[in-house]
């Protein structure tokens, strides 16, 4: 690690800040290669986008888009690319512990370290949350019936300072490096004394940059739902998963300034000499212990509420019921909600507080198992006596509830503070988290990705392929994580990079083959995709309504067009589209032509897009000490929401002709999906 | 309501055309009202100088009796955030002023589950060591 040693040296020239060529690991060959195959593809990439033309198409339709569906996508775009890395991070890590017994491996500890603070960093902050972020963008408005959220370009640039701080993290690949902490970065190890590298860094100023994206999402998501329903849907007429995502952006409100004031304080730890957590001066370093886990478990809520509403859409729809128990779900939603604020020291149960606070935090975690299991329950008694059909996204939901359940389980386990103190900080602990948030978030995602994408594209997913993944995906999990649990009642610590003990190596081995499956999954899903543009013709949806959905999403075209619907629905009960489609049914008539009426839509702009180029400018001037780039992102990205609020036209109209044409086609392909006869022209 | 363009403004029905909104209740029709909107954040800043000064000088003077001025500056404090509450971030008894309401008494919970858990746990930490006296015994 020689490369490191100038870094660390701290010399900072006024130009380049700490940056010099030393900061490329020459040394290091698999970061470089993989960092270099990637750039390639990237700039090859863009040079056949280029080539093709599509650059303006790309520039005007996608980039500064503030339509809230292509902003969902790219979210989901994000996540997914996103996965890749982090998912090859995985397959570092699995394939290292498998071969390190007595032998140091192939993966130097200074390497290995980072790879498993990134791999936790990338998959909660850039790949759970812009997926469940992508999903509740774009799902909300059309199940709200409305025409967008409530402040469009701002979503906009939420979407980029995310995509900004997934840039930054991958940058650390290249220049530099990353943080060698984990991914909660825990001083004092992570304090200037300790990580005198850029690493840590990297990680406060990418999650600092895409939190307040994600921050203002949260206030944007709230708004809508609050302010902006359709006529007629009151709290109590909302689909599941506006209420669970009403719940998630309430708890992101909530939680992500303690996450902002706890890494600031870390940060003028590191860059201005201050002692909130160092071991001198009166700093605590357990304060910064209970402050991010004061963010961090409303965290994992903030992830897994949305994946429960998306199983209750999916549940619902393809068994061909109402949701069961729909009340006493948003009561247990709420009631998660505020309890997930109380639950925070079981992360820390053998920090050293007596039995008294061990005890009372054990028992609150313990309670919100309760309203997650009236949840299980509810799903169970809306699939009892119902036409079940087994489509890909139903196979993830029962593949998420036998699977949440055993993860539950393991966490109502881990909260009875003695087993704790035999358990902490052990892979028996690596393995319930995963257990939960990939058979819980991540099964989530992928439900709602194939259950929305007709929606969104227009086809359907092949569903061979897609049964496929899900198949070796869930075995994959269980081969994978099953023998962590064996290890962690075997003694084996979390983030070892190599251990003499014989007795686990053949565990961490079929490990390894786990995650040689889920890698089968992955290539599936990337099949699954290629497959259904391929057939994209055969998978089409015409009517706009695939799955016989119940939820207002599905009562306009798919793709909607940017407004979503040319009138706003009208609501008169629990499953708005349900009513209206039962109605027609029985009338043999679709409704009442609607007055069309002239509309306003949100102009397009590239606010959030430069926004995030001076961001990004600013966090890797920030990274590096390079003082004047600092400012000079800074202004820019001032300068630009100061361009953004002073804008003359910010609307365009629709008008109620366009509208009226539109509509009609969309009317005539609900009336050959209910096989009644269409309409005469008037 | 179906031809509402969508933007947050659907506050607009509310607190219209009534003479009697109540005290810090926001107009939605903003410029037809900006000095009245000015008024408002006027008469708050006035208000909470006021109540300001009030403090500076219950604490300084011998006016009060010397055991009640923690008792006063208590009562001037809780004076000060009602008057930030109405006149700024325009809490009110008002018709659709329930979303503030409740978004504010959901971060005063979180604020004080926060703080109150993170004094008791800061507290507690140490609950499984040796007293330090016992540890010097040890050492002697």
């Amino acid at each position: 690690m020689t490369g490191l040693r100038s870094i660390e040296t701290g010399h900072s020239s006024p130009v380049f800040g700490k940056l010099s060529w030393d900061a490329i690991p020459f040394s290091e060959p698999l970061p470089l290669v993989a960092g270099g195959l990637v750039g390639a593809g990237l700039v090859a990439l863009l040079a056949w986008v280029w080539r093709r033309g599509y650059m303006p198409y790309l520039w005007k339709e996608w980039i500064t888009s503030v339509d809230h569906k292509k902003i969902g996508i790219m979210y989901c775009t994000l996540a997914a690319v996103m996965l890749l890395r982090g998912f090859s991070d995985a397959l570092l890590m699995r394939s290292q512990q498998a071969i390190a017994y007595n032998s140091p491996g192939y993966l130097p500890p200074d390497h290995y370290d980072q790879i498993f603070s990134a791999h936790g960093t990338i998959m909660i902050f850039f790949v759970a949350m812009p997926f469940m972020i992508g999903l509740m963008n774009f799902v909300l408005p059309l199940q709200l019936g409305i025409r967008d959220v409530a402040f469009p370009t701002l979503n906009s640039v939420s979407l980029w300072l995310t995509a900004v701080g997934a840039l930054l993290v991958n940058m650390s690949l290249v220049i530099g490096e990353f943080a060698r902490t984990g991914w909660v970065v825990y001083p004092p190890l992570s304090e200037l004394r300790f990580s005198p590298g850029v690493g840590v860094d990297y990680y406060l100023w990418a999650i600092q940059i895409s939190g307040v994206g994600t921050l203002l999402s949260g206030v944007n998501l709230v708004t809508t739902i609050l302010k902006m329903r359709a006529p007629g849907m009151g709290y109590s007429r909302m689909p599941m998963f506006c209420w669970t995502s009403l719940a998630t952006n309430l708890l992101i409100v909530a939680a992500f300034p303690i996450l902002t004031a706890t890494l600031a304080m870390l940060t003028l730890d590191r860059y201005l000499g201050f002692h909130f957590f160092t071991n001198e001066a009166g700093g605590n370093q357990m304060m910064f212990v209970n402050l991010i886990w004061a963010w961090g478990h409303p965290e994992v809520y903030i992830l897994i509420l949305p994946a429960f509403g998306i199983f209750s859409e999916v549940v619902s729809t393809f068994s061909g019921k109402p949701l069961f128990g729909y009340r006493s779900m948003i009561l247990a939603t709420m009631v998660i909600c505020l309890l997930s604020f109380m639950v925070w020291l079981h992360h820390f149960f053998t920090m050293g507080a007596g039995a008294d606070v061990n005890g009372f935090f054990g028992i609150t975690t313990m309670i919100i198992a309760v309203p997650t299991g009236v949840k299980v329950f509810n799903w169970l008694f809306t699939m009892y006596g119902g036409r079940i059909r087994f489509t890909t996204p139903m196979l993830w939901s029962v593949g998420f509830m036998v699977t949440f359940v055993i993860g539950g389980m393991t966490g109502v386990l881990l909260a009875v503070p003695p087993a704790d103190f035999v358990l902490h900080n052990s892979v028996f602990l690596v393995a319930h988290f995963h257990n939960v948030i990939i058979g819980g978030v991540l099964f989530g995602a992928f439900a709602g990705t194939t259950y929305w994408w007709p929606k969104a594209f227009g086809f359907t997913l092949d569903e061979t392929w897609g049964k496929r993944a899900f198949w070796f995906w869930i075995t994959g999990f269980y081969v994978a994580f099953m023998p962590l649990y064996v290890l962690g009642l075997m003694g084996m610590t979390r983030r070892l990079q190599h251990y003499d003990v014989p007795g686990w190596q053949p565990w961490l081995i079929t490990a390894g083959v786990g995650a040689l499956l889920i890698l089968c999954g992955i290539a599936c899903q990337i099949r699954m995709i290629w497959v259904s543009v391929r057939d994209r013709h055969r998978l089409a949806d015409l009517s706009g309504d695939p799955w016989d959905g119940r939820t207002l999403e599905w009562i306009t075209s798919s793709p909607p067009p940017p407004f979503n619907f040319a009138t706003l629905p009208r609501v008169e009960g629990e499953e708005a589209y349900w009513d209206v489609k039962s109605r027609a049914r029985d009338r043999r008539q679709l409704s009442d032509l609607p007055d069309y009426d002239r509309f306003e839509m949100p102009r397009n702009s590239p606010t959030g897009f430069v926004t995030a180029f001076f961001a990004t400018g600013m966090g890797f001037a920030l990274v590096w000490h390079i003082w004047w780039l600092v400012i000079a992102g800074f202004l820019g990205a001032w300068a630009t929401f100061v361009v953004f609020a002073w804008r003359d036209e910010p609307d365009y109209e629709v008008t109620a002709e366009e509208a009226e044409a539109i509509d009609r086609d969309r009317r005539a392909a609900k009336a050959k999906l209910l096989d009644i006869p269409a309409e005469r022209p008037a | 309501m179906s031809d509402e363009h969508s933007h947050v403004d659907d506050t607009r029905s509310a607190g219209q055309g009534h003479g009697h909104a109540a005290p810090g209740e926001q107009e939605a029709d903003a410029k037809a009202n900006v000095g009245k909107a000015v008024g408002i954040y006027a008469t708050g800043l006035l208000l909470a100088g006021i109540l300001t000064a009030a403090s500076f000088w219950a604490a300084g003077s011998h006016a009060i009796f010397g055991p009640a001025v923690p008792a006063a500056l208590i009562a001037l404090a809780v004076a000060q955030m009602g008057v930030h509450l109405v006149f700024f971030l325009h809490i009110t008894t008002g018709p659709d002023n329930t979303n503030n309401v409740l978004a504010l008494a959901f971060g005063v919970l979180i604020v004080a589950l926060v703080l109150v858990g993170s004094l008791w746990i800061m507290r507690h930490l140490d609950h499984n060591l040796m007293p330090m006296s016992s540890v010097m015994d040890m050492q002697r």
